[in-house]
């Protein structure tokens, strides 16, 4: 809902709304947050930055949106150096972060004339401004309330909007669903896709595998504060053994060691279980003709099954493939959460 | 939208209103802050009054006469350690993070929560001179050396509050900032001529309440309120005013651009 002059003004932007950043370091005490990160961003893209918890996501965007300083490595911003220029980056990004940064004792619509004021668009712009999003994000009948009574996702969508008050060309959007019930979480999904229409470039980071793989264009996946691999969707999807998995839940978790070995031959190196939930997932090559063959191998070991089927590959079993572990798990929870809190401070 | 980064100074000072505006409606909107601030501090006055008053000796004057001038300079001094507590909290809920990453003036964010506190100040001083004034106490100097004296104090406030910044932006939470208040203020407050003479503590503890910058702001504001001379007082507590402010101020911003490093 951007009006005509926005739009030209935007797609301008557009065209050096990237971000570069190359070879960037980030160490907190002992522990080793960024790990020689390059990226590259193409304007108008939707980019996803996956990773378990504490794997440096939340330290890259603060790098990114000035907030924090690499120990080595530089990023570029729509051309600007977030160091040297950092008071240029601020002007062409959003940022909106891992909690909503949003006040609670003022209502929506002073939280966002708020932020208009202090991009300077003056008071009448940033009012005006303020009311169009409220109705952009279906927050009017709430306007005039303290946020403080808003829910958790009225809170992420005012959050959303006061990233959007200045019209940026990239946004940054933090684990932008965490903590979402899956119906609010859908409705920002919708909010989010739309903003690439608008020609704006979404940096994107989550530990939802699902929501990576809706939004963005590219995806790279992060663990421990390295890029292990950057592609499409697909080119992900492919790596980890084709277009479809056959996917097979057996009934008894504890049997999971022997119903990996009685199917090892049909999946070799592709084959992945899950010791968690019982699952065992092997490339399909394309047919069904795998199904059968692991309902007998199956049978023969009397191992029970509950749930087979043939499905596309989950960003979860790319992981898994790089990574040897799902995105879920947090290999070293104690210095994960040490990482997280302090980049958050 | 023409959105360039500038931080010339409307700009600046626009930020600056924008950011008091915001500390001011926590004011207004959640009253129960001032309101328990102003309690203790009618609580404090009233005991202190009646359970010391009367075993302190102030060379013939009421203790109130006495006691009032320093009663409002510990105001703001207490007053500043809500400062690091307030900021603190902001620092908790990931707010500092969007203004930080907003193209606006930096040190607004700051400055505001300053402005705003000074407001705070000068209720609880008025507050401070009503109440004490039904206890008895009288200005025998006039009203305009009060109104000076009362500046005077809002200045010392403005410059202890940049302490309160400094630690509320350098500690890790909110009780933190709650203790790590107490700590600078207690020693200064009672280490001074604000409660007793100077001249009853041991001498070793005379030379500390000598230096201490509460002493000359204590002794200002009693010889403008009760008659006296102001002037060797006066340029002592302008000078700490000075030298405080232009230290914190410039310990804080260089802080609040490191926050999270």
């Amino acid at each position: 809902m951007e009006n005509s002059s926005e739009t030209g003004q935007n797609s301008v932007v557009c065209t050096d709304a990237s971000i570069n950043i190359e070879g960037i370091n980030k160490r907190f005490g002992k522990v080793q947050a960024l790990d020689n990160v390059k990226l590259v961003v193409d304007p108008g893209t939707v980019f996803a930055l996956l990773g378990p918890n504490g794997s440096g996501k939340t330290t890259l965007v603060r790098i990114l949106t000035t907030l924090l300083r690499a120990d080595t490595g530089t990023a570029h911003i729509a051309g600007y150096d977030v160091v040297r220029e950092a008071q240029l980056v601020r002007s062409v990004i959003g940022l909106a972060g891992q909690y909503p940064a949003v006040e609670e004792i003022l209502t929506g619509k002073e939280n966002l004339e708020m932020i208009g004021q202090l991009y300077h668009l003056g008071k009448p712009k940033a009012k005006a401004r303020a009311q169009e999003l409220l109705e952009q994000f279906d927050l009017s009948d709430a306007a005039n309330r303290k946020v403080k009574t808003y829910s958790g996702g009225m809170r992420r969508r005012l959050d959303l909007a006061a990233t959007l008050v200045a019209s940026p060309s990239i946004l940054f959007l933090d684990e932008p669903t965490t903590g979402l019930d899956p119906r609010s979480r859908l409705g920002l999904w919708e909010v989010i896709a739309s903003q690439a229409k608008y020609c704006k470039t979404v940096f994107l980071t989550t530990q939802y595998l699902e929501e990576a793989d809706r939004l963005a264009n590219k995806i790279a996946i992060i663990d421990k504060g390295r890029i292990l691999r950057q592609g499409t969707n697909q080119e992900l999807k492919d790596c980890c053994g084709g277009d479809t998995l056959v996917r097979v839940k057996i009934a008894d978790r504890g049997e999971i060691t022997r119903a990996n070995n009685a199917l090892k031959e049909l999946g070799g190196d592709k084959l992945h279980s899950y010791p968690d939930t019982g699952e065992i997932t092997l490339p399909s090559d394309g047919g069904t003709a795998l199904l059968p063959e692991v309902v007998r191998r199956l049978d023969a070991e009397k191992i029970m099954i509950a749930e087979l089927a043939l499905k596309p590959p989950t960003l979860d079993d790319v992981f898994l493939s790089i990574t040897g572990h799902t995105a879920e798990e947090t290999p070293d929870l104690k210095q994960d959460t040490s990482v997280t809190k302090r980049g958050i401070r | 939208m023409n959105i360039r980064a500038n931080s010339n100074i409307i700009n600046g000072l626009s930020d600056i209103g924008v950011m008091t505006r915001r500390n001011m409606l926590r004011y207004i909107r959640l009253p129960q802050l001032l309101v328990f601030n102003a309690l203790l501090n009618v609580v404090l006055l009233l005991l202190f009054n009646y359970v010391f008053g009367g075993a302190i000796r102030t060379g013939g004057i009421a203790y109130i006469q006495y006691f009032l001038p320093g009663f409002m300079v510990q105001t703001v001094v207490f007053g500043s350690t809500q400062t690091s507590v307030g900021l603190a909290e902001d620092l908790s809920k990931g707010m500092i993070d969007r203004f930080r990453s907003l193209p606006m003036f930096r040190p607004a964010f700051l400055t505001g929560r300053v402005v705003a506190d000074t407001v705070r100040y000068a209720i609880l001083i008025v507050l401070m001179i009503i109440v004490g004034s039904i206890m008895g106490f009288r200005f025998e100097n006039g009203i305009l050396p009060v109104v000076a004296g009362v500046a005077l104090i809002i200045l010392f406030g403005i410059s202890l509050t940049w302490v309160g910044v400094f630690i509320g932006i350098s500690v890790k939470d909110v009780e933190t900032a709650q203790v790590a208040g107490f700590v600078w203020v207690f020693p200064l407050v009672f280490a001074s001529s604000l409660y007793v003479p100077i001249e009853t503590m041991p001498s070793w503890l005379q030379v500390f309440a000598q230096i201490n910058p509460v002493t000359p702001m204590v002794d200002t504001m009693r010889a403008l309120s009760l008659g006296g001379n102001v002037s060797a007082s006066l340029w002592k507590t302008l000078t700490w005013d000075g030298a405080i402010i232009l230290a914190f101020l410039t310990m804080a911003l260089r802080r609040y651009k490191l926050i999270g490093q």
